[in-house]
C-alpha cells in the first residue's frame, strides 16, 4: 500500500464558459497504510474527487499521484488503475446475472496468470476476508442483502489488489443495523491488511469511527485536514464548527443557531462566491462581524494555520490551544 | 435457474396466453420442417384435367391455375416464409444491435454521430425503408430479404442503444470499468446479458412482423419470384380467382395470419414471463372480516387527538395475503410529538399512510378504533374525510422533489390548499401561501412563491412543503423521514422549523424515522417498530440508555455516535428482519434475540404495560439491560457473520 496524492486536481463539467468546476484545485494526501475521511455536504464535490481519482471522471487541471508516479501512467503500464472502488449503492453495483464469485473472479488480475482452481481459491479467500462463508461463491446478488452486498463489492476492490481502495459513502444506503457490520468489516481489513483508504461520507459519526485523519470539504475545495482527534476534537475552519454542531446528538435540545447566517442555503456551485466561499455563510465572517471584508475579496489558504484551515481568521499552526 | 424464475416460467406457459402462443409456434414450425417432406410431390403435381376447381374432397380448399392443389401449396410454402421473415429479422437484429452498441463501444464523439444517424432512420416508415432498399437491392427472395431486414433495424438500434445507456450507467459498469476490462468484454459479460431480455422479446414480435411484410412485398411482386412461392405469392395468385373461389386466396392469407400470431403471442407470453409485461390483476373479493383482537391497548378513548388500536394493513400477495402493519396502537394527544424508528420493511412509513387514509390500492386497513379529532375514520363519508384530513393533517415526504410538482410555481401549489379546502379566493390564498413560505423561513418569500420547484434547493424544499403543511392550521403533522435526504446543516434547520411550528401552534408530531438519534432529539415519546409491529414504546429520554426491548438496544447500539469507542467493533444484529409473509411463529425478533427462549420461539409477546408509563412486547422485558448487546465479530470469522441472511 502506498500513498496517494492530489496535486492542484480540478474537475470541471461542462464547456469553459458555463460549466460548473466541482472539484477546484484540490490538494489533499492520503497516507500510505491510514484511512482519510472525506467529509461534506452534498455537492461539496467529494465524490467527484473520488470518481476522479479511479478515472471514471476526466480531470480538467492537475496530477494523481502513487508514491510520485502519475495514476494514469501506472494503469496504463499494468492494463489496470492501481485504485478500486466501493460504490454507495449496494444494489447497482453488482452485476446481477453473475454470480458473486464470477463478479469478483472478474477483478482479479490477468497477469500473472493463473489457474481456474487458483481463482477459486482466491475468490474464497477475498470472501471469508469480508466475512462470507467462501461456498456462498455461486449465489446471485438477489439472493444477499444490502449489507452482504456491499461485503462483496469491498471483496472485488481487494480481488484486483489495489494500492489503495476508495469508499464512496458505502454505509449510507444500509439499515442501521448493517451498517454496523459493514463499518466492523472496514475497520478489521485496515487493521490487519494496513489498507490506504479515502472513506467518503455525509455522515461525521461514521467517518470519526473509521479515519485516521479527517479531511473537511466545502464547494470544491478542501478547507480543513488534519488527525481525526484534532480536526474532530478542536475545529479550525467555521464550517467545520457548523457541521460538528449540526450532528444530532440524543437528549441535547436542538441547537440554536449562532446566528441567522448559518441558516443560509447552500451557494450555488454554478457561481460560486468570491473570495472565501463559506463568507455568506460564516458566523464569524462579514455578514456577522464587521470589518471582515478580506473575506470577501481573498481567498484563504491553509498554509501556517492549525489543521491547515482554510481561514483567514483560523489559529496559527504550533499556537497554543486556548 | 433460480426455483424462483422457473415457477413464473412455468406458470406463464399454464395460462392461456402461454398455451395458445406455444401451440401455434409449435404448429407453425413443425410444418415449416414437414410440409416439404410429405406434401412437396402433391404441391407440384401439374394435372390439367383439374385446373380451377373449388373446394372438393380430393382438393379441400381447390386447385389453380394449373391444377395443383391450393391446401399443399399453403402448407408447403410454410418453410420458405417463416424461413425468409427469420433471416429478415436476424439481419434486423444483428444489424440494430451493432448500430445499437456502436455508440457505447465507439466512445463519445463518434457515438454522437450514430445517434443521429440511429435517430434519423427512426423517422422514416418501416414500409418506405422496406420498399426503397426492395428496390435498391433488386426484385427477388434475397433483395426481399435484405430489404426488410434493414427496414427493421432501425427500430431495435433505437431500442439497444437506450437500454445500453441505462445499463451502462451503472455501478458495475463502473466497478468493470475500474478494473482494467475492455470495452467489448463489458459489452458482453455486463451489458447484453442485462438487456438480452427485452431484446429476445421484442425480435420475436418483429419476426410476426416481418412475415407481414414479406407477404406484402411477396404480394406486390417484388418478392419471391416464381417457381418458388411463398404465402404472398400464393395469396396473390389466389386473389385473382377470389370471386370465384375464395376459399384458394383465403388459405394463404389465414396461413399469415395464424403464423404472425404465433409469433406475437409468443413475444407476449415471454414479455409476461420475464416480467416486462405485468399479468392483469385479479381484483380479490373483500372479506371484511375482523382481524383477530388481541390485548394491546391501554388507552382511554377520547382524550386525545389521534387514537388508534389494532391498525392493521394487508397485502394481497398471490391466493394469500401478507399483512406488513398489524396490532399497532398508539394515542397522540395535543401538541405531543412522538417519533416511530424502524429499520426499512418495519412497516412504519405504511402505519403512518394507514392513519392519512393514504393506503394505495390492493391493501386494505383494519382497526378497532381509529379517531382523529374526534371524528371515527373508518366510517363516515370520504368527503368529510378528506376535508378534516386536508386541512388538519398534514404530511411531509422524504423527497421534496418528488412531492412538489414540478411544472407548478410554489406558491400557487400552497395556495391550492386553501382554495380547495376554504374556498378562499386567488389573492387571499396567494398571501397566505407567501406568508406561510416566511413563516418556515424561506428568504425573499415573495419572489420565490413565483418559481418552480427545480429553482429551490433541497433544503429549501423541504421547507416548502412543510410551508404547505401549515396553509390551514393543522392539528398534525406526519413527518415520514424528513431529512433523510438533507445534509446535516439542513437537517438541522427542518428540524428546528418543526420544533417551532409545534410549540407556537400546538401541533402535534409523528416524526417517522430510521435514525434513532434524531428521533430522540426531537420527539417527547418514542414507538419502535419491527416487523410491523410495535415492539417498544418509551420516553425519548430512555430511548438510548434504558431501552427494555433487546432490538431497541441493539438498533440504538449499533449506530456509532461521535463518542463511540473506536477501538471496540460497533454491535451488529445477525441476521435480518422476517419478510411480512413469511413471520416466524412466536416472537418475530426470536431468531436474532441474544435473549430467546423456546417460550420467545412459541409464542408472541404481547405489548404490555411495563413500568406505568411504557410499553414493551417482550418475555424478557426485565433482563434486557444486564445482557450487553451481542458484539458480532466482522472480518475472520466468516460463521458468525454469515448468519446475517441465508439463501432463501
Amino acid at each position: 500500500m502506498r500513498e496517494l496524492r492530489f496535486e492542484q486536481v480540478s474537475v470541471r463539467f461542462g464547456s469553459r464558459r458555463r460549466g460548473t468546476v466541482a472539484v477546484d484545485g484540490v490538494d489533499l494526501v492520503v497516507p500510505a497504510g491510514t484511512v482519510v475521511g472525506l467529509v461534506g455536504e452534498s455537492g461539496s464535490g467529494k465524490s467527484t474527487l473520488a470518481r476522479a481519482a479511479v478515472g471514471l471522471a476526466p480531470l480538467t487541471g492537475g496530477r494523481i499521484l502513487l508514491d510520485g508516479r502519475p495514476v494514469r501512467e501506472m494503469s496504463r503500464a499494468a492494463g489496470r488503475p492501481p485504485l478500486q472502488m466501493v460504490f454507495q449503492d449496494p444494489y447497482s453495483a453488482l452485476d446481477p446475472r453473475m454470480s458473486i464469485g464470477d463478479s469478483i473472479a472478474e477483478a482479479i488480475p490477468r497477469q500473472p496468470a493463473s489457474t481456474a482452481a487458483q481463482r477459486r481459491a482466491e475468490v474464497g479467500r477475498l470472501l471469508e476476508l469480508v466475512g462470507l462463508p467462501a461456498d456462498r461463491a455461486g449465489v446471485r446478488p438477489d439472493e444477499l442483502s444490502g449489507g452482504q452486498r456491499q461485503r462483496v463489492a469491498l471483496a472485488r476492490a481487494l480481488a484486483g489488489r489495489p494500492e489503495v481502495i476508495v469508499a464512496d459513502e458505502i454505509t449510507s444506503a444500509l439499515d442501521v443495523s448493517i451498517q454496523g457490520a459493514v463499518l466492523n468489516v472496514v475497520r478489521e481489513l485496515q487493521r490487519r491488511m494496513r489498507l490506504t483508504m479515502l472513506f467518503i461520507s455525509h455522515n461525521l459519526a461514521v467517518v470519526r469511527y473509521v479515519s485516521d485523519v479527517v479531511a473537511v470539504m466545502y464547494l470544491g475545495r478542501i478547507v480543513e485536514y488534519g488527525p481525526a482527534a484534532d480536526v474532530l476534537g478542536d475545529p479550525q475552519h467555521p464550517y467545520t464548527r457548523e457541521l460538528l454542531a449540526a450532528v444530532p446528538r440524543a437528549g441535547a435540545p436542538l441547537p440554536q443557531p449562532p446566528g441567522e447566517s448559518a441558516d443560509a442555503d447552500p451557494p450555488d456551485p454554478h457561481q460560486p462566491p468570491s473570495g472565501c466561499r463559506f463568507h455568506p455563510r460564516c458566523p464569524v465572517g462579514p455578514q456577522v462581524v464587521p470589518g471582515r471584508d478580506r473575506c470577501r475579496d481573498s481567498e484563504p489558504s491553509g498554509a501556517g494555520h492549525r489543521n491547515l484551515a482554510a481561514c483567514h481568521f483560523a489559529a496559527a499552526a504550533g499556537q497554543a490551544r486556548p | 435457474m433460480a426455483p424462483a424464475t422457473r415457477s413464473r416460467w412455468i406458470g406463464a406457459l399454464r395460462s392461456p396466453l402461454g398455451v395458445t402462443a406455444a401451440t401455434l409456434l409449435l404448429v407453425v414450425l413443425l410444418l415449416a420442417v414437414v410440409a416439404p417432406l410429405v406434401w412437396q410431390s402433391r404441391a407440384d403435381a401439374v394435372s390439367p384435367a383439374d385446373i380451377l376447381q373449388g373446394s372438393s374432397a380430393r382438393h379441400p380448399v381447390g386447385t389453380d391455375l394449373l391444377g395443383r392443389d391450393i391446401l399443399a401449396r399453403v402448407l408447403v410454402a410454410t418453410r420458405l416464409s417463416v424461413a425468409l421473415a427469420l433471416a429478415a429479422t436476424a439481419i434486423g437484429v444483428l444489424a440494430g444491435l451493432l448500430l445499437g452498441t456502436a455508440p457505447m463501444l465507439l466512445g463519445r464523439r463518434a457515438g454522437r454521430w450514430i445517434a443521429a444517424l440511429i435517430n434519423v432512420a427512426v423517422a422514416f416508415p418501416n414500409l418506405l425503408l422496406a420498399l426503397f432498399f426492395a428496390v435498391i437491392f433488386g426484385v427477388g427472395a434475397k433483395g426481399a430479404v435484405l430489404a426488410i431486414g434493414f427496414a427493421t433495424a432501425p427500430g431495435f438500434a433505437r431500442l439497444t442503444q437506450t437500454m445500453v445507456a441505462t445499463v451502462a450507467g451503472r455501478d458495475f459498469i463502473a466497478a468493470a470499468r475500474i478494473a482494467g476490462i475492455g470495452r467489448i468484454r463489458i459489452l458482453v459479460r455486463h451489458v447484453l446479458p442485462n438487456i438480452a431480455e427485452p431484446l429476445v422479446v421484442t425480435a420475436t414480435m418483429a419476426a410476426g412482423g416481418s412475415l407481414l411484410s414479406f407477404a406484402g412485398l411477396s404480394f406486390l411482386g417484388l418478392g419471391v419470384q416464381a417457381p418458388s412461392y411463398d404465402w404472398g405469392r400464393l395469396l396473390g395468385e389466389g386473389l385473382a380467382q377470389i370471386y370465384i373461389h375464395p376459399a384458394g386466396a383465403l388459405a394463404a392469407g389465414v396461413a399469415v395470419v395464424v403464423a404472425a400470431m404465433a409469433f406475437n403471442l409468443t413475444g407476449e407470453a415471454v414479455a409476461r414471463a420475464i416480467g416486462l409485461r405485468s399479468p392483469q390483476a385479479g381484483a380479490r373479493p373483500a372479506d371484511d372480516a375482523p382481524p383477530v383482537a388481541r390485548a394491546g391497548g391501554t388507552y382511554q378513548a377520547g382524550s386525545s387527538l389521534l387514537s388508534v388500536r389494532n391498525l392493521s394493513v394487508t397485502f394481497p400477495a398471490g391466493a394469500d395475503e401478507v399483512t406488513p402493519v398489524r396490532e399497532v396502537s398508539l394515542e397522540l394527544r395535543r401538541g405531543e410529538a412522538v417519533g416511530i424508528v424502524g429499520e426499512s420493511g418495519s412497516g412504519k412509513s405504511l402505519a403512518a399512510l394507514a392513519i392519512a387514509q393514504l393506503v394505495p390500492a390492493p391493501g386494505r386497513v383494519h382497526a378497532e378504533r381509529l379517531e382523529f379529532l374526534g371524528a371515527d375514520l373508518r366510517a363516515g363519508s370520504g368527503k368529510a374525510h378528506r376535508r378534516l384530513l386536508g386541512t388538519s393533517l398534514a404530511m411531509v415526504f422524504q423527497d421534496p422533489m418528488t412531492s412538489l410538482n414540478p411544472t407548478q410555481r410554489v406558491g400557487r401549489q400552497l395556495a391550492e390548499v386553501v382554495r380547495q379546502h376554504e374556498g378562499a379566493d386567488r389573492t387571499r390564498a396567494w398571501a397566505r401561501a407567501v406568508d406561510r413560505l416566511r413563516a418556515v423561513r424561506i428568504p425573499a418569500a415573495e419572489r420565490r412563491a413565483r418559481q418552480l420547484p427545480h429553482e429551490f434547493s433541497g433544503g429549501m424544499r423541504q421547507r416548502a412543503m412543510i410551508g404547505m403543511g401549515v396553509m390551514a392550521s393543522p392539528a398534525l403533522i406526519i413527518a415520514d423521514e424528513p431529512t433523510t435526504a438533507l445534509d446535516v446543516t439542513v437537517q438541522r434547520q427542518v428540524l428546528r422549523l418543526l420544533e417551532n411550528i409545534r410549540t407556537a401552534e400546538d401541533v402535534a408530531l409523528l416524526f417517522i424515522s430510521h435514525d434513532v438519534t434524531v428521533v430522540a432529539q426531537v420527539c417527547e415519546r418514542v414507538l419502535v417498530m419491527y416487523a410491523g409491529r410495535i415492539v417498544e414504546d418509551l420516553p425519548a429520554g430512555e430511548l438510548m440508555h434504558d431501552a427494555r426491548h433487546p432490538y431497541t438496544g441493539a438498533l440504538v447500539a449499533a449506530v456509532p455516535g461521535m463518542d463511540t469507542d473506536r477501538e471496540l467493533p460497533l454491535a451488529a444484529v445477525p441476521g435480518r428482519p422476517p419478510e411480512p409473509g413469511r413471520l416466524p411463529a412466536g416472537c418475530a425478533f426470536a431468531p436474532r434475540c441474544p435473549l430467546a427462549t423456546a417460550r420467545c420461539r412459541e409464542q408472541d409477546p404481547p405489548l404490555a404495560t411495563y413500568g406505568g408509563d411504557r410499553r414493551v412486547a417482550c418475555w424478557h422485558a426485565d433482563l434486557a439491560p444486564t445482557v450487553a448487546p451481542q458484539q458480532t465479530s466482522a472480518a475472520g470469522q466468516p460463521a458468525a457473520a454469515g448468519t446475517e441472511g441465508s439463501t432463501a
